[in-house]
């Protein structure tokens, strides 16, 4: 039951975090924090101006390595998938997110709460397509 | 340079969310996402949390003219709803629901140098990067 409580609440404040992270760029950058757009315009050798875009990369790895100190158990992964389903896994979810323009971040926080309706679509539609490949890979235990 | 700096700090607090959240365990996003069975609906507070902050934030902010460290806010306004969108959408579901990991708590987890992060997060941003490349290339063609 504790762990069950823990585990709302943790998600709830963890949340908290993300939209006050994603506020501040705003506030700050006037800039949308969707974590597939930084990553694709940090990879496109035509917007090598837009320096953020690294420095908002390297506080996630530095995010990251403070995770790593201060909360052992933020990464931990039992999910058994092969390599090579994590390796299509990855595919799939570069290109999704660069062809949908956008990711959890980018449609599911900030397109959402704006009511962006490309956004409410896109969350909506990943959402879905999330559930039913989860019941899908249950349904014929792939791993 | 404020905006590297607050980029910076935007991304260090981004990422700390997602570890307090849950979201960096990959385990965790598959239970919530497991409608169907032993659903965990956790995660979904990470969402409830994200867009309190940020939609009451923003009722505040569209009413600033403009942003401390930068000229304007760029924000989109396209309203177009097209297969491109839907089908980017789809595609990252399904692989999204392999392996647990979106791309935020992917690129954070890089710094464990775990196996699975290392291996979906390699082949993640080598296929961001031909996207980009042929995304540049039809630009040039149009």
């Amino acid at each position: 039951m504790e762990t069950f409580i823990s585990s709302y609440g943790n998600a709830f404040l963890g949340g908290l975090l993300i939209g006050l992270s994603a506020l501040f760029l705003l506030v700050f950058n006037g800039r949308i924090m969707g974590i597939s757009g930084i990553l694709g315009g940090i990879l496109n050798s035509n917007s090598r101006a837009e320096v953020w875009r690294y420095f908002f990369f390297a506080g996630m790895l530095l995010g990251g390595v403070v995770l790593q100190l201060t909360l052992p158990n933020a990464f931990e992964n039992t999910l058994e998938r092969s390599d090579f389903l994590l390796v299509i896994a990855g595919v799939l979810v570069g290109w999704g997110t660069r062809l949908g323009s956008g990711c959890t971040s980018g449609h599911g926080i900030c397109g959402f709460s704006r009511l962006s309706p490309r956004s409410l679509l896109a969350t909506g539609t990943f959402m879905l397509l999330g559930f039913a490949t989860v019941w899908f890979f249950r349904t014929w235990g792939l791993t | 340079m404020r905006q590297q700096l607050s980029a910076l700090v935007c991304g260090l607090l981004f990422a700390m969310g997602l570890g307090v959240s849950g979201m960096t365990q990959p385990q965790k996003v598959i239970g919530f996402l497991d409608i169907f069975g032993a659903w965990d609906p956790s995660l979904l507070f990470v969402m409830v949390g994200g867009v309190l902050v940020y939609g009451l934030g923003y009722l505040w902010i569209k009413k600033v003219p403009k942003p401390l460290f930068a000229p304007q806010f760029l924000v989109p306004t396209s309203r177009h709803i097209d297969t491109r969108l839907l089908i980017g959408a789809a595609l990252f579901g399904i692989g999204w629901g392999i392996a647990g990991f979106c791309p935020g708590p992917a690129l954070a987890s890089l710094v464990t140098l775990g196996r699975a992060p290392l291996i979906f997060g390699i082949s993640m941003i080598l296929t961001v990067l031909i996207f980009e490349r042929i995304q540049n290339k039809k630009e040039r063609v149009s």
